[in-house]
């Protein structure tokens, strides 16, 4: 299946930088939050934010076909 | 400590011994409590019987971290409630270390003069201002600095205070004398402009400094404090980076950024006008990414902006501000927002208030929906004081009065910020709900709605929505009163001992033996003063709901706000 997922903040460090922060990832049917930060090889030293398709999910939410993933570190303001 | 009583009828000045009663208050908590105890809630912001009221934190003026906030209360002209509006700047801290525990500006000027006021370690003095009427804030702080020194803090207003425009705002400036920290909201420029009061200048040579009653249990608590903020990954890591402009992105993957006049949740542009653009843009152009409102803040969520040929533009570019200009216009072009932004400061507005209100006007089609511009020439004639930059400078609600419209998004008359009510529904509560008119800062729920800061709250649904807000307005009117950067928030909704910390620190200033609980009693008891003036105003619960048209459906969610009457009034439960 194919993914939508844009890193944000300091991880985007993890995409090539042309890439503005923005990829397609195929990944296996039946693949979680969590076998996509793996695949990305972002390191788990940091609570991350993950939003799928703009809801907020748990690193083990089944990813499907065509779905928007966004990743964030810890980031705040207001 | 004093508190200064300056009469701007009579031309007097004052100082007063602190009342016991206003002894363990300040910021917020002593603002409030003083416009109750003074000002006639059904009396005209405008006026005579209305006053001006500075105040330091608790804790401005020490070592305590990030603890150079100031207060401003007043009777809001743009929502007629009470008013208290926070900002950085040095003033708190010389203010603080000049033992004054207020200034209280009352009255107003019969023959319609502008003066500035000097602040010393001698005390207050009014000094003629007319050299400095018509100025802006850049150049009101050039020449106050030139004549009185370097070093002083400038607290000022530009041409929309003198028009007594609602969206008028307060400049403070900044660590390198810098006009770019503002009381922006509620139109607190406009008091003081009623009040005569063009400028205050505070200089704290020779100020004898903040006593402090146990000066080894502070610095160990101070310390111990720093490094929990430090240690939390948006405190010591997100703030400094790329300040508050990286929720541009999560705000628009949640599909909570309010777009083109509250039409839709997420913006095509936001990108390009993100908190990681405006970074590799400061860094390409040897900006600073980081950068202090005022020294001794360990957050450092400001940057200094430059523009295209490398030299200075703004500084202190806030999320809301980009948001405002940006999405909710649907511009995004970062450096004609940075325009913007540096005109607002200059001029004296709230970039909140301005930045909704140029999207309201063009709801209007007095320009086009993109139009960055437009959106400048628009903003310089509230500057110039033509006749519709006095409509828009009079707010988004005014403005919509003006041209017939009727998608305002504002709350008792002030303009609803950057977080989409219907996808954030908590801080739609707290929109609704605050004693200050639609405020974001008042009780910010996006940390459980969106940050997964202090638990988590689904943002599209209702469930704990309405003590989410109640707890964190609770909270928040106890940190406003400290003189704590409200970021702070961050870390002690995280780390349990953080708010011991600052007990711990305010009892060995002042010799107390306050609890954590002491404090949740002082945010309730401030709500309540609060709420009492404006009922006494004429506030009732049917003016704490949102506007109408949040019960259209939100793209991309569907959401829609679904709150009842009854569901938001709990929130004052207390
Ligand atoms: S965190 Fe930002 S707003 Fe708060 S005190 Fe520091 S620089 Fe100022």
């Amino acid at each position: 299946m194919q993914l939508e997922v844009r890193l944000f903040a300091n991880l985007r460090d993890y995409l090539p930088k042309d890439s503005k922060g923005q990829v397609k990832v195929e990944l296996p049917e039946g693949s979680t939050a969590a076998d996509l930060i793996k695949h990305l090889n972002i390191p788990r030293d940091l609570p991350l934010i993950i939003m799928v398709n703009g809801r907020r999910e748990p690193e083990n939410h089944v990813l499907q076909d065509g779905d928007r993933v966004g990743i964030f570190p810890p980031v705040g303001g207001g | 400590m004093k508190i200064y009583r300056v009469n701007m009828t009579e031309g007097t000045v004052r100082a007063e011994e602190v009342k016991e009663k206003y002894a363990t208050l300040g910021g917020r908590g002593l603002t409030s409590q003083i416009i109750a105890d003074e000002v006639d809630p059904t009396c005209h912001p405008l006026g005579p019987n209305n006053k001006l009221v500075l105040a330091p934190g608790l804790l401005s003026g020490t070592n305590a971290p990030s603890s150079g906030r100031l207060s401003i209360g007043t009777k809001s002209p743009l929502t007629r409630t009470i008013k208290e509006s926070n900002a950085g700047g040095t003033a708190a801290q010389k203010l603080a270390k000049l033992g004054i525990k207020a200034i209280i500006i009352e009255g107003q000027p019969q023959d319609g003069k502008f003066y500035t006021l000097k602040v010393t370690k001698d005390g207050v003095e009014l000094l003629d201002g007319t050299a400095l009427v018509g100025q802006r804030n850049y150049d009101v702080g050039k020449q106050l600095r030139s004549e009185h020194g370097e070093n002083v803090c400038v607290v000022s207003i530009g041409p929309a205070g003198e028009y007594k425009l609602s969206a008028a705002s307060i400049a403070v400036t900044d660590g390198d004398g810098r006009p770019v920290r503002h009381c922006g909201r509620g139109g607190t420029g406009a008091v003081m402009g009623s009040k005569g009061v063009k400028a205050i200048v505070i200089d704290d040579t020779d100020a004898p400094g903040v006593s402090i009653k146990d000066k080894e249990k502070f610095k160990e608590a101070a310390k111990d404090f720093s490094k929990m903020l430090l240690n939390h990954p948006v405190c010591g890591q997100g703030l400094p980076t790329y300040g508050t402009a990286v929720l541009i992105n999560i705000l628009n993957e949640a599909g909570g950024l309010p777009t083109k006049n509250f039409r839709f949740g997420r913006f095509d542009g936001a990108d390009k006008i993100s908190g990681e653009a405006m970074y590799d843009v400061i860094n390409e152009r040897n900006g600073k990414p980081t950068h202090g409102c005022h020294p001794g803040c360990v957050m450092r969520c400001s940057q200094v902006y430059h523009d295209k040929d490398g030299n200075y533009l703004t500084a202190g570019f806030e999320y809301e501000t980009i948001w405002a200009f940006g999405a909710h216009c649907t511009i995004d072009d970062l450096d004609a927002i940075a325009t913007l932004d540096r005109l607002c400061d200059d001029i004296g507005v709230d970039t909140i208030e301005m930045g909704v209100t140029i999207g309201v006007a063009m709801e209007a089609g007095i320009i086009p929906f993109g139009d960055a511009d437009g959106a400048i020439d628009l903003l310089q004639q509230v500057g110039e004081g033509k006749p519709l930059g006095r409509i828009l400078g009079n707010g988004a609600e005014f403005t919509a009065k003006a041209y017939g419209v009727s998608r305002v998004p504002t709350v008792k008359g002030q303009s609803i910020p950057a977080y989409d009510p219907r996808a954030v529904k908590g801080v739609g509560v707290t929109y609704a709900t605050s004693t200050m008119g639609a405020d974001h800062t008042a009780g910010y729920s996006v940390t459980a709605n969106i940050l997964k800061v202090g638990g988590q709250v689904d943002p599209l649904k209702k469930d704990g929505q309405v003590d989410l807000s109640r707890n964190l307005q609770i909270a928040t009117a106890a940190i406003d009163s400290t003189g704590l950067c409200l970021f702070v928030a961050f870390a002690v909704l995280d780390e349990p001992k953080a708010l011991p910390r600052i007990v711990d620190m305010i009892n060995a200033q002042y010799g107390l033996s306050l609890t954590v609980d002491d404090v949740t009693e002082l945010g309730k008891s401030i709500l309540k003063t609060e709420r009492e003036f404006n009922a006494k105003a004429g506030f009732t619960n049917s003016h704490d709901r949102l506007p109408e048209f949040f019960n259209e459906e939100l793209d991309p969610h569907g959401t829609t706000f679904d709150f009842t009457g009854e569901e938001l009034d709990e929130v004052f439960n207390f």
